[in-house]
């Protein structure tokens, strides 16, 4: 990656924080933490990776982007915004009456959103499914699931891995935004995942790990996620819950708490101001 | 006695898919029973066991579907309609993504193995969720025109199939219509609908009616959702009584959505034969009907309590 494409990057990161900050404080609802930990992962596939805008979007050989932790839907939202699906204007109306931006991401309602996803790990098996069809049709096209470590815990994750294991459809990328804090307390607390990498490596991933906020270290594991051929990878993306606030990071109190006007003078004061 | 209806449907997906290059079959590792193996013997490229993973299964189905693939998915319909009901729900019903849940062994079909696989709420389940139509063939005739129209509509749709032979109860070159019933026997004083088996169950209750001097008339409603409210309130309208018959709960079911309309169009009395609302048990399928009173004397008994009631 250039030097300009990341710098290009991480300022539509900081403005996609500001933003999601700002979103959240107004409609006093929505899942800061999560949003962004995984901030860094959307923007260098939107932005970087993937081969997805409004123009190419009914072209089955674009890429595809699950996000199958959808509780993260405002970043998915920021994302598809800046990249002229919806009017980023549209973001003021998330969550409320007759809005096109649900609470969850919606794939029937809103532009771009290729998913819906909520009830956890239900999207993986769906990005399996995308990944075998453009495999059965001979398109090159990769698809990218997106998955909290909290989503970890559901059963059907690893009866995925099964499946991806014997399907091997290795143009699915699997990236987990892996962030050890779920609602209730830290992964450890919660549901120590314990030895991840040499789980996914046991269901028989290429498994990647890198800093999952650094864009160009996101972006170097993706190509070597694509070198690898015959054999699907799984990106470890090492994250922080609420990265980039200060108060917010590390804090499973913030994965989906409403941002009270002291937090949120404080959150934009760190990330530098309004826009 | 036809044949039965899960070989009638892996036969017919068979011969589609020949050049139907779009129809892509899945199973959670009972091929064999649902008879999807057929298919997947014929196009090994386009069949996708996916082991005792029934979640993961209609997860791949929603995303083959995305891509413009039709899935039918197949297990067991107390599997589908339970383990499969939240990929139901946010992949068909939310979603709108063109999927078809296969119910092989619906009712009390898979007798011996007891209660663990009846599936005896997946009705109920199904067709509380919005866009999903809920369909229930009830012979080989009417099996090959839903599995037929099953590949051809962009629907997603849930069927109910049955692990036994049922017997034959349309006229051979029966003309279906989606999402209507079919009157297959006329009479004036109650009208009996059913599904499934059931509809062949009525038949034989018809004619134990008549030797009583009781014309009944009996309806397949093979498709639950969308339910032919018109040809209910004809019913109503034309016999004062209705009494309905289901291999299934009787809350939840066929017997609800039909009182449904009723209620909302021309109310008669309406008595439900079908399961009392209990699990049932391990033993022929044929005791079992008798125990739990689905027989064709049972549903005759209740259309004198309904005729009594007008």
């Amino acid at each position: 990656m250039t030097d300009e494409k990341k710098k290009e990057l991480e300022a539509l990161c900081l403005e996609f924080r500001k933003c999601l900050i700002e979103t959240l404080h107004s409609i006093q609802t929505g899942h800061p933490g999560g949003s962004l930990s995984v901030c860094e992962i959307l923007t260098t596939l939107y932005f970087s990776e993937a081969n997805i805008s409004p123009e190419n979007i009914d072209d089955p050989n674009r890429d595809k982007i699950i996000l199958c932790k959808g509780h993260a839907a405002p970043m998915l939202y920021l994302n598809l915004a800046k990249k002229g699906f919806f009017p980023m204007e549209e973001m003021k109306t998330l969550r409320q009456l007759n809005s096109r931006l649900q609470g969850h991401p919606c794939s029937k309602e809103t532009p771009g959103v290729e998913a819906s996803t909520g009830p956890l790990g239900a999207g993986y098996p769906m990005a399996v499914g995308v990944a075998l069809a453009d495999r059965m049709d001979g398109r090159d096209s990769y698809t990218y699931a997106i998955l909290g470590d909290g989503e970890l815990n559901e059963g059907v994750v690893w009866e995925t891995a099964l499946n991806v294991n014997k399907w091997k459809p290795d143009h699915l990328i699997t990236i987990v935004d892996w962030n050890k804090v779920q609602l209730d307390g830290t992964t450890d607390q919660i549901m120590p995942i314990g030895d991840l990498a040499g789980k996914f490596a046991a269901f028989g991933y290429n498994v990647i790990e890198c800093d999952g906020h650094d864009v160009a270290a996101l972006s170097d594991a993706i190509a070597q996620a694509k070198a690898a051929k015959g054999v699907p990878s799984v990106i470890l993306a090492h994250t922080v819950k609420g990265k980039g606030v200060s108060f917010m990071e590390g804090k499973n109190a913030w994965h989906g708490a409403p941002i009270d006007d002291a937090s949120y003078e404080k959150a934009m004061e760190e990330l530098g101001g309004a826009q | 006695m036809g044949k039965q209806l899960r070989e009638i449907y892996g036969e017919i997906l068979k011969e589609v898919g020949a050049t139907n290059n779009d129809i892509v079959v899945l199973d959670a590792d009972v091929s064999g029973s649902t008879k999807s193996a057929i298919f997947g013997k014929a196009y090994p490229d386009r069949f996708y066991n996916c082991g005792i993973s029934e979640y993961t299964m209609v997860g791949m189905a929603a995303g083959l579907a995305k891509m413009g693939k039709i899935p039918f998915v197949n297990t067991f319909a107390v599997f589908i309609s339970t383990i499969g009901l939240l990929g139901a729900r946010n992949f068909m019903s939310y979603s709108g993504l063109n999927v078809k849940y296969m119910g092989a062994y619906g009712g009390l079909s898979d007798a011996y193995d007891g209660a663990t696989h009846h599936a005896l709420e997946d009705i109920a389940n199904m067709r509380a969720l919005p866009d999903v139509d809920v369909l229930v063939p009830s012979d080989a005739a009417s099996t090959a025109f839903i599995v037929n129209e099953a590949i051809a509509r962009k629907q997603p749709m849930y069927i109910r199939l049955s692990r036994d032979a049922m017997p034959d109860c349309h006229p051979e070159g029966a003309v279906f219509e989606y999402g209507k019933g079919m009157i297959v026997r006329e009479g004036t004083d109650v009208t009996l609908i059913g599904c499934g088996i059931m509809v062949s169950k009525s038949m034989e209750a018809a004619e134990l009616l008549a030797k009583e001097g009781i014309s009944a008339r009996v309806v397949d409603m093979f498709s639950i959702k969308p339910l032919d409210e018109e040809l209910i309130e004809k019913c109503a309208k034309e016999t004062g009584a209705i009494v309905t018959a289901e291999e299934h709960n009787v809350i939840g079911g066929l017997g609800s959505a039909v009182s449904e309309a009723v209620v909302k169009t021309f109310p008669v009395p309406v008595e439900k034969v079908g399961v009392m609302d209990t699990h049932a048990e391990s033993a022929s399928y044929k005791d079992l009907f008798a125990k739990y009173h689905l027989n064709a004397e049972d549903i005759a008994a209740a259309a004198k309590k309904a005729i009594a009631r007008k």
